[in-house]
C-alpha cells in the first residue's frame, strides 16, 4: 500500500522536535477558538471524509474533539490525533455550515503545524518542501528527467481521457491513472515573459502554479493565449515557487515562509495590475492564505504583500469581472456537446466565484451547458491527501464521479489542476468517455472560430 | 465477563477488522454527544454494516455484560447517547443506512435506522410524497435517532411528530432476538404497541434494525408570512386567536426581541430591532385559493391582534429571505458567546407568554445572556442561554436556571422536553413531572426487558 509506506517514512525522526508538553502548551493557545465548537455535528452533512468513511474522528466536530482531549491531557497519544487531524482535505466546506462559526480551517493549519513540529516533518516532505520546491530549476530537471525516464513505461488506458498508468511506479504511484508528462515545463519554454498592455491596458502577473507549470501545460498556454488574444500585457518572472500550500497543510510553516519570501522577491520586480492564475488553489493560498502572514514581513515587502490581497484574481473571474468580455446570446450550433463544472473549493468556497465559470461555458456557441448534482461537493483530491489516503480519496472521487455521469456530459470542466487530475483518474478507472479539461481551454479554442 | 482480547477478537470475527474500535483516538470521538455534559470514554466501538451484524453484535455484548449505548449521529440534546460506564460499548447506526422501499401505493417507507432524516425526506419528495417530521438536525441526524427520541420539529402544530408516522418495527431484544411490532397498514391491533413502547425509550429497550414509517402526499400550496408584535402577548394572543379560528398553520415560529436584535446584527436582514417579538407563520393545502384564503384569514387575525407589520411572501424567494430569520437564530446566538445551552421546555399553549415572562425574569436573575425562539404553536420554546462552561461561576448560575425553567414548566402544566429527550440531563428532574409509582413502574418494565439493566442504563430511569 502506497499510503502506509509514505506515511511510514514521513513519521522517520528529527532532531529539533516540540516535547508532548510544549505540544500540549501550543494546542491550548488555540482552546478559545476550538471552544466555539457547540458540537452540533452538522459538519457530518456536507464532510466528504465523513461521507466516504462514517467515522466520527474524520469529521470536524471530532478532530476538534480530539485536539481539545490531547491538549487537556485526556490521551497521550499525539501521533494517533495526528493521524486523524490528516485525514482531512481542508476543503472548508465545514466552515460553511458551521453554525457556530468556528474558525475550523485556521485550527487546522496552526494544530497541523503543532503537531508536525512534534513529530517531525519526515525525510520524503523535508527533502520535497525545503529542497525541490524552493528550487524552480531543479524541479523542472527532475519533471523532465522523469518524464524522459516514463515514456517507454507508460501504458495507455483511456483514449478519452488521455490517461495512462505506470506499472513500473507502482511502489509510489499505486494504481493512479495520469496524464503524460510532458518533457519540458512551460516555464522552461517560455523562460522570462514580460509583455506591455496593448487594448485593454491591463497588465497582469501570471503565476502559472506547478501542475499548469509542469503537467497540465495546456492551461497555462491557455491562459496566455486568451490574455494576448484580449490585449493584455504578461508579467511572468523567472524563479516563481510553488504557492506553498502543500507546506501548509503539512504544518511546515519554515518551510512555506521561505517559498513567500522567495514569491514576493521574484514578483516585486515587475509592476502589474493583477496577479493572474489559472490555478483555483493558487487563487485562494495567493490572495488568502498569504496575507495572513503579514506580521512575518516588514516595509516594501509587508505593503507589496497587503497589496496582492486585492490584486489576486482567478481566470474566469478576470475574464468576466475585469476584462468584461462580451457573453453572447447568440443562436448556439446546431451540432453542440454537452459540459458540464465541477467547483474547486477553493474557488467556490474560499472566493466566492461559481458563477463566472459557468457564464463563460453557457456564452460558447458549440457547447451546451448542464449543471450536475453537487457540483460543489469536493472532489476528494486535496492535494497531499490524495498521496496519503488515496483510498478514501478514491471513495470521495467515485461520488463526484457519478454525478458527473448522470448528466451525460462529453466533457467536464473545472477550474482547478488538481481536481483535474483527480476527476481524469476517476474517469479513466470507470472506463468513461468523458473529457476533462480546464474552462480557459474551451474560452481559448472558442477564440479560434 | 469484562472486555477482554478475545471478546475483541470475537466482534472483530462478526464484524471484520475496520468496524471495531479500541485505539484512543477513535474511542474519545465517541464520548460524547450534542449535550453540554461531561463526556465518557467508551471501551469499544463497533460499526455492524447489515441487520445479521447487528443482532450478533447486540447478542455477544449482552452476553457478556458490556453496557450498550446505540448511536446514530451523536446529535442528542441531552446525553441521551453519550456512552455509560464501565466495559462500555457503543453500536454506531452509521452503516445500516439503507432505505428498503418506499411504496407509492401504500404510503410508508421501510428504513434502517441509520437513514439520515433528511436523505429520507429528498427520497420521497423524488417520488411526490413526504415525511414530515423536521427536527432542527434534520440534516444529519438519524431516523433511527429520532424514533428513540420521538424528535419534533417545525411542522408538529399540524402534521404532529415522529410517533405520528411511527407505522411499526423492528428491534433486537437483549438475546439478540429479532422482534417484530406493526405492520404496512393503517391499521393493525395484533398484540401490544411495542412500537409506542420502543418511541422515546431512548435505547434503554432494544435496537433498532428496521423502521416503518408513514409517508404522506405533500401539499401543493403554500403561503408563508412574517408578523411584527412590540411586545410576546399580543404575539401569543394571535396564536390563540388562529387556533381558535380553526386554522392550523403547517409552522408557527416564535423569536424573541433578543433573538430579533442578535439575528439583525449578525445578517442585516431588515428585521425590526426594536419589535418584542416575531411570528413567522406558514400555511398549506392542497387547493391554492384555499390556503391563500386561510392565509388572508390569519394575516387579519394578526393585524386585529396588533401586529405592527405583516409581511407576506410574494414568492419562494421571499418566503427563503422570511425564513432566513429562523434559520439564522441558533447560529448567531452561538456565536455571542462560546458555550450554547438549548432547552425545550413545553408549556401549554395558551401558557407561552407566562413562560416567556419567566424566562426573561430568570435571565436577570441570574444575570445570564437568554435569546428565546421556539414552536409557539405547540408551546414547545428554546430557551438559549449563552455562557462559558468554563467560567464555573457563571455555569453554576446556568445551572440553577436550568432548575427553574423546569420547575416553572411544571407549574404552568407544561413538560420537561418537547423533542429533546431526557437522557442523562433530564433526570433529576423526572419525579418532579410524573411521580415515584411512574418510575417505579417504568424501571420494572425495563428490568423486565434488560434483565441485566444494559441498555443505555443512565439514562431516564437509571
Amino acid at each position: 500500500m502506497t499510503s502506509v509506506r509514505l506515511n511510514a517514512e514521513a513519521g522517520v525522526a528529527t532532531k529539533d522536535k516540540l516535547s508532548l508538553k510544549d505540544l500540549r502548551r501550543l494546542l491550548s493557545e488555540l482552546e478559545d477558538m476550538m471552544i466555539r465548537c457547540m458540537r452540533c455535528g452538522f459538519c457530518q452533512q456536507v464532510c466528504p471524509v465523513y461521507g466516504a468513511t462514517f467515522k466520527e474522528a474524520d469529521v470536524t466536530r471530532g478532530k476538534i474533539a480530539l485536539l481539545q482531549d490531547l491538549a487537556e491531557k485526556l490521551t497521550d497519544d499525539a501521533d494517533a490525533v495526528g493521524d486523524r487531524l490528516n485525514r482531512c482535505l481542508l476543503c472548508t466546506s465545514c466552515e460553511s455550515v458551521c453554525p457556530s462559526g468556528v474558525g475550523i480551517m485556521d485550527i487546522f493549519i496552526k494544530a497541523r503545524a503543532i503537531v508536525a513540529g512534534y513529530q517531525g516533518l519526515g525525510v520524503i516532505k523535508k527533502l520535497i518542501f525545503r529542497f525541490l520546491l524552493p528550487h524552480p530549476d531543479l524541479f523542472n530537471q527532475l519533471m523532465m528527467l522523469s518524464s524522459i525516464f516514463q515514456y517507454p513505461f507508460l501504458r495507455k488506458e483511456n483514449e478519452t481521457v488521455e490517461s495512462f498508468s505506470l506499472p513500473l511506479m507502482g511502489p509510489i504511484l499505486g494504481e493512479r491513472h495520469i496524464p503524460k508528462l510532458p518533457v519540458e515545463s512551460f516555464s522552461m519554454r517560455h523562460g522570462f515573459i514580460d509583455e506591455e498592455p496593448k487594448e485593454s491596458g491591463i497588465k497582469v502577473a501570471f503565476f502559472p502554479g506547478c501542475v499548469p507549470d509542469k503537467i497540465f501545460l495546456n492551461i497555462s498556454e491557455a491562459t496566455i493565449k486568451v490574455l494576448r488574444h484580449h490585449g493584455v500585457g504578461i508579467f511572468m518572472p523567472e524563479g516563481l515557487v510553488c504557492c506553498g500550500i502543500p507546506l501548509l497543510s503539512s504544518g511546515d510553516r519554515k518551510g512555506f515562509l521561505r517559498l513567500l519570501a522567495k514569491n514576493l522577491a521574484t514578483l516585486q520586480g515587475g509592476d502589474f495590475d493583477y496577479l493572474l492564475t489559472s490555478c483555483a488553489t493558487c487563487a485562494s493560498t495567493l490572495g488568502e492564505l498569504w496575507p495572513r502572514f503579514k506580521t512575518e514581513f516588514t516595509g516594501g515587502d509587508l505593503s507589496f504583500l497587503e497589496s496582492l490581497e486585492e490584486k489576486t484574481v482567478d481566470i474566469t473571474s478576470f475574464l468576466v469581472n475585469v476584462l468584461k468580455i462580451p457573453l453572447n446570446q447568440e443562436v448556439k450550433k446546431q451540432e453542440t456537446k454537452r459540459v458540464t463544472y465541477h467547483d474547486p473549493c477553493h474557488l467556490r468556497r474560499s472566493k466566492g466565484i461559481y458563477k463566472e465559470p459557468r457564464e463563460i461555458l453557457k456564452s460558447l456557441l458549440d457547447y451546451q451547458f448542464c449543471e450536475m448534482p453537487e457540483a460543489d461537493r469536493c472532489c476528494g483530491n486535496g492535494g497531499s491527501f490524495n498521496l496519503f489516503h488515496y483510498d478514501i480519496s478514491k471513495d470521495i472521487a467515485q461520488r463526484k464521479r457519478d454525478n458527473i455521469v448522470s448528466v451525460d456530459p462529453e466533457v467536464v470542466t473545472t477550474s482547478c489542476p488538481a481536481c483535474l487530475l483527480q476527476i481524469m483518474d476517476v474517469l479513466s478507472q470507470n472506463g468513461d468517455n468523458i473529457q476533462a479539461r480546464h474552462v480557459v481551454e474551451l474560452y481559448a479554442e472558442s477564440l479560434d472560430k | 465477563m469484562a472486555l477482554n482480547e478475545s471478546l475483541r477478537k470475537e466482534f472483530i470475527a462478526i464484524l471484520g477488522e475496520d468496524s471495531v474500535f479500541t485505539n484512543d483516538a477513535d474511542l474519545l470521538s465517541y464520548a460524547y454527544d450534542s449535550a453540554v455534559l461531561e463526556p465518557k470514554t467508551p471501551k469499544i466501538v463497533l460499526a455492524p454494516s447489515n441487520e445479521e451484524e447487528l443482532g450478533k453484535t447486540v447478542r455477544l455484548a449482552y452476553e457478556n455484560d458490556l453496557p450498550i449505548t446505540v448511536r446514530g449521529s451523536g446529535t442528542n440534546l441531552s446525553g441521551a447517547t453519550i456512552p455509560e460506564k464501565g466495559d462500555s460499548a457503543v453500536i454506531l447506526t452509521s452503516k445500516l443506512n439503507r432505505i428498503l422501499e418506499i411504496n407509492e401505493n401504500d404510503l410508508y417507507a421501510v428504513v434502517e435506522p441509520g437513514v439520515i432524516n433528511a436523505r429520507l425526506f429528498d427520497a420521497a419528495m423524488e417520488k411526490g410524497l413526504f415525511y414530515p417530521p423536521d427536527p432542527g438536525s434534520n440534516q444529519v441526524s438519524t431516523l433511527g435517532g429520532n424514533v428513540a427520541l420521538n424528535a419534533g420539529g417545525l411542522r408538529g402544530l399540524k402534521y404532529g411528530v415522529t410517533k405520528d408516522y411511527l407505522m411499526g418495527l423492528e428491534f433486537f431484544d437483549y438475546q439478540g432476538q429479532l422482534v417484530k411490532t406493526g405492520s404496512r397498514t393503517i391499521k393493525c391491533v395484533t398484540g401490544y404497541n411495542l412500537a409506542g413502547l420502543m418511541l422515546a425509550s431512548e435505547g434503554t429497550l432494544g435496537v433498532f434494525s428496521k423502521l416503518i414509517l408513514k409517508l404522506l402526499p405533500p401539499p401543493a400550496a403554500s403561503q408563508a408570512m412574517m408578523a411584527i408584535y412590540k411586545d410576546v402577548n399580543t404575539a401569543s394572543q394571535t396564536v390563540a386567536a388562529i387556533i381558535a379560528a380553526k386554522i392550523l398553520p403547517s409552522t408557527l415560529e416564535f423569536l424573541d426581541q433578543k433573538c430579533i436584535k442578535t439575528v439583525e446584527a449578525s445578517s442585516k436582514i431588515g428585521l425590526p430591532t426594536d419589535a418584542g417579538a416575531i411570528l413567522l407563520i406558514e400555511v398549506d393545502g392542497n387547493y391554492g385559493p384555499g390556503v391563500q384564503e386561510d392565509a388572508e384569514k390569519v394575516r387579519a387575525i394578526c393585524q386585529k391582534c396588533g401586529a405592527t407589520g405583516i409581511k407576506m411572501a410574494k414568492d419562494e424567494a421571499e418566503k427563503n429571505s422570511l425564513w432566513e430569520a429562523r434559520r439564522n437564530t441558533l447560529p448567531s446566538l452561538a456565536r455571542l458567546r462560546p458555550t450554547t445551552v438549548l432547552e425545550d421546555a413545553t408549556v401549554p399553549r395558551s401558557r407561552v407568554p407566562e413562560m416567556v415572562e419567566a424566562i426573561e425574569r430568570m435571565a436577570t436573575k441570574y444575570n445570564l445572556e437568554v435569546g428565546t425562539f421556539g414552536h409557539a404553536g405547540d408551546g414547545n420554546l428554546h430557551p438559549t442561554i449563552l455562557c462559558d462552561k468554563r467560567d464555573r461561576q457563571e455555569f453554576s448560575r446556568v445551572e440553577a436556571m436550568i432548575d427553574e425553567i423546569f420547575d416553572v414548566a411544571i407549574k404552568l402544566q407544561g413538560t420537561l422536553s418537547g423533542e429533546h429527550g431526557i437522557g442523562i440531563a433530564k433526570v433529576k428532574y423526572m419525579e418532579k413531572e410524573t411521580n415515584k409509582a411512574t418510575i417505579d413502574f417504568s424501571k420494572r418494565l425495563k428490568k423486565a426487558i434488560d434483565p441485566k439493566y444494559l441498555f443505555n442504563s443512565q439514562k431516564i430511569f437509571p
